[in-house]
């Protein structure tokens, strides 16, 4: 079963944090992806720039426009995923536990099935 | 002999090979590499120079070889020249009996993940490629070499006995083995994710599979009924879709199109898992699914039937899955009513809480006794809880004709 695991961030939560705490998150996840990689559960992970970066795109009339983002008006947006292959939703609980984000104060981490999954080329 | 025949030939000889190999010599890995290699041999040579008399003693033979080498080499711990030529090849006598089971056994090993045990199935025994099994599971083909490379080192660390195991341990490492037969299967009739309804070549491997344990054990009811439930669901395939691939619920299918000749063999192969001492869960659903096979119209099921054996099914093997499935027989047979009031008593189930088909069967009940709104509301929040697409078009579906009426 594939879920994407979603990394939820607060920016300022992120700034506040000290700079060992910050270290201790990335070996975090260092940590978990090659974990996930041997246990042979892991598709792909990504991590995205911040959210000040974003451009929101529409299309009015057929004319599009580019704003800047971010789109929504929140304190937290998505920082990341990990999307993950695993024996079921339980499993997956159980590897979002394991990913440093979920023990901080702010930080949230997302377990959702996937439903649809298309992109894999064939040789 | 065809390229296809070789082929099929070493695909059939391969798991067999295998399974004698770890057998004689222990190593899940090291024989695999070595077989691979043989398997390689023997398909470079044979088109050029025949077929040999005894083509299993061909391939443990010169696959043997291989792995003496391999371990020669690890133990020097340096390169050795090691090629084997057809011309050395004596075939050597290999006792009549199929080690396709044994290997079996191993790759449905207890201490590992279903995941991993379906994976390590299809490569072992199936034959399939990484990269098929991937596709299949749609996922990179990295992930799936390391779920794979994981499940043989947990194998090893298992210190699993390359034996057949014997006795009540049999017994239930063979339940294992068919009930990872079964998933296989499932993953190619209707995928756990996705858009794709069918896969099926997991699915036609998986009864391949089955065929293969049935011929070691034709007298074992449940290893009859598991095949005989894979033939008779594979029969109705080309029904359970429209052209555009929405789902056609079993009333509603066209029955000229189910596969008549895989009715009739499943159908057979019911009576005669029905026919032994015991009885266990896939001869039931053997049972019932021949029941579908038998009635030529929906209206002509004999529902009755239907509900005894999902009420045997319940008791020998609890579970509320089949009870779900009891209330929609019991509705066909007595009226939705019924039906609703068995369902109710699934309400206070942890593992049916906001399930999807709970929702879906009770949005039908509600439909056939007539509260419309109910119907409604349950379709649309069963739309909502799964997580197959399909599935969740059929449902908006049922909802939207409910609002045109």
């Amino acid at each position: 079963m594939k879920f994407l695991i979603s990394l939820h961030i607060n920016p300022a939560v992120l700034d506040a944090l000290t700079d060992d705490e910050k270290a201790a998150i990335g070996a975090g996840h260092g940590k978990f992806i090659e974990a996930l990689k041997s246990s042979g559960e892991l598709i792909v992970t990504q991590a995205l720039v911040d959210p000040s970066q974003a451009a929101v795109v529409t299309v009015r009339d057929g004319q599009p426009a580019v704003t800047d983002g971010p789109f929504l008006e929140a304190k937290e947006f998505l920082g990341g995923f990990y999307l993950v292959d695993c024996e079921d939703k339980e499993r997956a609980i159980e590897l979002a536990a394991q990913i440093p984000d979920a023990a901080i104060e702010g930080l949230g981490v997302e377990v959702r099935q996937v439903m649809f999954s298309d992109g894999h080329l064939e040789a | 002999m065809t390229a296809p025949d070789f082929e099929d030939l070493l695909r059939d000889l391969t798991p067999q090979v295998l399974g004698t190999l770890v057998r004689r010599h222990g190593r899940f890995e090291g024989c695999e590499d070595a077989v691979q290699e043989a398997v390689l041999a023997a398909s470079v040579q044979w088109p050029e120079e025949g077929v040999p008399d005894n083509p299993r003693g061909w391939l443990v033979t010169v696959a043997a070889r291989r792995l003496v080498d391999q371990i020669r080499r690890d133990h020097a711990r340096r390169e050795r020249e090691t090629a084997t030529t057809a011309a050395e090849v004596v075939p050597e006598e290999v006792p009549d009996t199929d080690d396709t089971l044994l290997l079996l056994f191993l790759c449905c090993h207890p201490s590992l993940t279903a995941a991993s045990q379906t994976a390590l199935t299809l490569r072992a025994v199936g034959g399939l490629t990484t990269a098929e099994i991937a596709r299949a599971f749609l996922v990179p083909e990295a992930t799936m070499a390391a779920r794979i490379s994981r499940a043989k080192q947990r194998i090893r660390a298992a210190g699993s006995s390359f034996a057949l195991p014997e006795g009540a341990e049999r017994e239930e490492r063979l339940r294992v083995v068919l009930h990872v037969l079964y998933l296989i299967f499932n993953e190619g009739y209707t995928a756990s994710s996705g858009s794709e309804l069918h896969r099926a070549d997991l699915a036609q491997e998986a009864i391949r599979l089955a065929r293969m344990v049935h011929a070691q054990l034709p007298e074992d009811g449940e290893v009859t009924g598991l095949l005989s439930l894979m033939l008779l669901t594979h029969a109705r395939r080309a029904a359970r879709t429209t052209a555009a691939g929405d789902l056609v619920p079993l009333a509603e299918q066209d029955r000229s199109t189910w596969e008549r000749d895989l009715l009739d063999e499943g159908t057979a192969l019911a009576k005669a898992a029905l026919a032994g001492p015991e009885l266990g869960p896939y001869q039931l659903q053997a049972a019932i699914a021949a029941t579908h096979a038998d009635a030529a119209t929906a209206e002509e099921t004999d529902w009755a039937q239907v509900h005894a054996l999902y009420l045997i099914l319940e008791r020998i093997a609890p579970n509320p899955m089949v009870t779900l499935n009891r209330a929609v027989a019991l509705a066909e047979r007595d009226g939705p009513k019924a039906g609703l009031a068995l369902l109710a008593t699934l309400d206070g189930d942890q593992r049916m809480a906001g399930h999807h088909r709970l929702l879906s069967v009770r949005a039908h009940l509600l439909e056939r006794s007539g509260d419309r709104a109910g119907a409604y509301d349950h379709y649309r929040r069963a739309a909502k809880a799964t997580a197959s697409l399909a599935e969740q078009r059929f449902l908006e579906a049922r909802a939207r004709r409910l609002r045109a009426q």
